[in-house]
């Protein structure tokens, strides 16, 4: 059972606000969602090898070589904020990183 | 009451080791260090909405050479995953990493402890994963971001937690760097970030077999603090246990300046990743003979080569570390003993000395490569070859080694056309031996009255006379014979 408190951790997580009623409704719409894949559960899948992806592809490699990407000037482009070289972002603390 | 039992840490380390390839993990942008701000980049390490990553091959060799090397399972089939976070240097708002099927598992490393016994450390696993950006917080009121780092390939080697100290945990991170040099797949600098080190510590009684709670201690990123932010961070936790009180699981960043471990801001979800495979790289299937065509890369180990220096050429241990610490190093030294006239003991032992003291000395003079030095490892050897078969003095040596610097010359060119071959003319010897002799008459009357060290004056004053030519062990016999008649 997903509840308003899991909605709220998510929403947090992916730096999203909501409102009261907005957390309500995604509450109800995600039970919605999981108890619709729960069906899945009904069939044996003891045999069956998890599935990370629908293509059947492996091994799509490049070799190890330089190509030239964007200047700086392009990269910057559409940044909201920036200097001459650097995005700017509000100031974070240092330490905050995941990784 | 238990509080003066002694406690014993607990340590893992997880290392993080940049690879040496020329382009990134999963885009064609160069690698290259210290270009101009967020000129390194693509559509796709800038996150842009709508691109592909494709995995650079060479990421995938050097993770199998750094598996091999440290006795992993090489895993048929891996997968990539997505490790979800927000922060300013990861566009993405993920960092393309592995979670459930890591390339390498289970392996181990061998580190020696102090009283010179060897330890087996366990290695947990190794996967393949990207670098973030950099944030630079002192340049601006705001946070400026350098997208140049972002998607350099990475590997996170983690081991299980079988460290006991802070010396064994330095010496499996002085293991970790010897091994990714040795393999050439990253430069093992730590102070430049190209080697970082996190580790997990906890404390519990000696024979407890359960585990303490740990916390993780951030930044661990220079040899000269990893042992001492670790024992740190134990005598916290036994102080903290003896008094009474809980360890807090917690992750703690170390701050070099201060010299202690501050909390990170707590927060509950900052390791609430959200991991899932990433749907935009296929799996990775490792061949056999792919694994086997690796193996046959591996160069030889440092401890392996250490034992046959030991072994082969009677080099003592000390030697023995000094020549394998680099593989540079390592490789002149044998080059040199591989080119030598007479290959025994006494030369490989003189081509040792060579090599720890002159060679490396202009070395870190010059801050130059050992591959960058001068004098390549035949000329080296052609000058311990007149050494020991008595054309030049060692004393010469010192100078002709100078002449082969700055000329490049063989040393047989520069001792003929120098005059620098040794004089064992017994005649000249005694002659140059008697002029001293009777020129010192007050030094023979101290030497014979039983004060010997004014023997090192009389060897010095013949020297002076033959122009340093003279073959030392004859002006020691003759020397010797005079005065003793
Ligand atoms: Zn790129």
């Amino acid at each position: 059972m997903v509840t308003v408190k899991d909605v709220e951790h998510i929403a947090k997580l992916a730096r999203l606000e909501f409102s009261e009623e907005e957390k309500q409704k995604f509450t109800h719409q995600l039970n919605r969602i999981l108890e619709y894949v729960e069906k899945l559960n009904q069939l044996d899948t003891a045999t069956v090898e998890p599935l990370s992806h629908v293509i059947d592809l492996q091994n799509r490699m490049r070799d190890d070589v330089v190509r030239p990407g964007l200047t700086a000037e392009e990269a910057l482009m559409n940044a909201p904020a920036k200097t001459d070289k650097f995005f700017k972002v509000p100031k974070t603390v240092k330490g905050e990183e995941g990784g | 009451m238990s509080q003066h039992r002694p406690y014993e840490p607990v340590i893992g380390l997880e290392v993080h080791a940049q690879l040496l390839t020329r382009s990134k993990a999963f885009c064609s942008c160069s690698t290259e260090f210290g270009n101009d701000p967020n000129s390194n980049v693509c559509p796709v390490c800038l996150g842009l909405p709508g691109v592909l990553p494709v995995l650079n091959a060479r990421v995938v060799e050097f993770v199998i050479r750094m598996g091999l090397a440290t006795h992993c399972t090489i895993a048929r089939k891996s997968v990539f995953a997505r490790k979800n976070y927000f922060y300013p240097d990861l566009p993405k708002g993920y960092q393309i990493s592995q979670y459930e099927d890591p390339i390498c598992t289970d392996g181990f490393v061998e580190i020696e402890l102090e009283d010179g016994s060897k330890k087996n450390i366990g290695i947990t696993r190794i996967h393949m994963e990207e670098d973030a950006g950099k944030s630079i917080h002192d340049l601006d009121v705001d946070t400026l971001v350098d997208v140049n780092r972002c998607g350099v390939p990475l590997i996170e080697i983690v081991s299980k937690p079988d460290l006991r100290s802070p010396h064994e945990a330095y010496q499996y991170l002085s293991a970790m760097k010897q091994i990714v040099t040795y393999l050439g797949i990253c430069d093992g600098n730590m102070e430049e970030g190209s080697l970082r080190c996190d580790a997990n510590v906890s404390v519990r009684p000696v024979g407890s077999v359960t585990l303490g709670t740990k916390t993780e201690l951030k930044n661990l990123n220079s040899f000269r603090f990893v042992e001492k932010a670790l024992q740190y961070e134990i005598n916290r936790q036994i102080a903290l246990l003896e008094s009474g009180g809980q360890v807090v699981q917690e992750t703690l960043l170390w701050n070099p300046d201060q010299g202690v471990a501050i909390p990170m801001r707590s927060k509950e979800e900052a390791h609430d990743y959200r991991y899932f495979p990433e749907p935009d790289l296929v799996p990775v299937l490792v061949p056999e003979e792919q694994i086997e065509s690796v193996r046959k890369t591996l160069p030889e180990f440092p401890m392996a080569r250490r034992d046959r220096y030991i072994a082969e050429y009677s080099l003592p241990k000390y030697d023995a570390d000094i020549l394998t610490e680099s593989r540079d190093l390592a490789e002149y030294f044998e080059a040199t003993v591989r080119a030598l006239k007479r290959r025994n003991p006494e030369t490989a032992k003189m081509a040792s000395n060579w090599t720890m003291t002159d060679v490396l000395r202009v070395v870190r003079e010059r801050h130059i490569e050992i591959r960058d030095f001068p004098i390549q490892p035949e000329r080296l050897a052609g000058m311990i070859d007149l050494i020991a078969d008595g054309t030049i003095s060692s004393k010469i040596a010192k100078d002709l080694f100078e002449e082969m610097l700055a000329s490049g010359d063989h040393p047989g060119i520069i001792v003929k056309a120098k005059g620098l071959v040794q004089v064992s003319d017994e005649g000249a010897i005694e002659r140059a031996v008697a002029e001293v002799l009777e020129k010192n008459p007050e030094q023979v009357l101290k030497y014979k009255s039983g004060k010997h060290q004014v023997f090192g004056y009389f060897v010095g004053e013949t020297m002076k006379i033959m122009k340093g030519k003279a073959n030392p062990k004859l002006v020691n016999d003759i020397l010797k014979k005079k005065l003793e008649s």
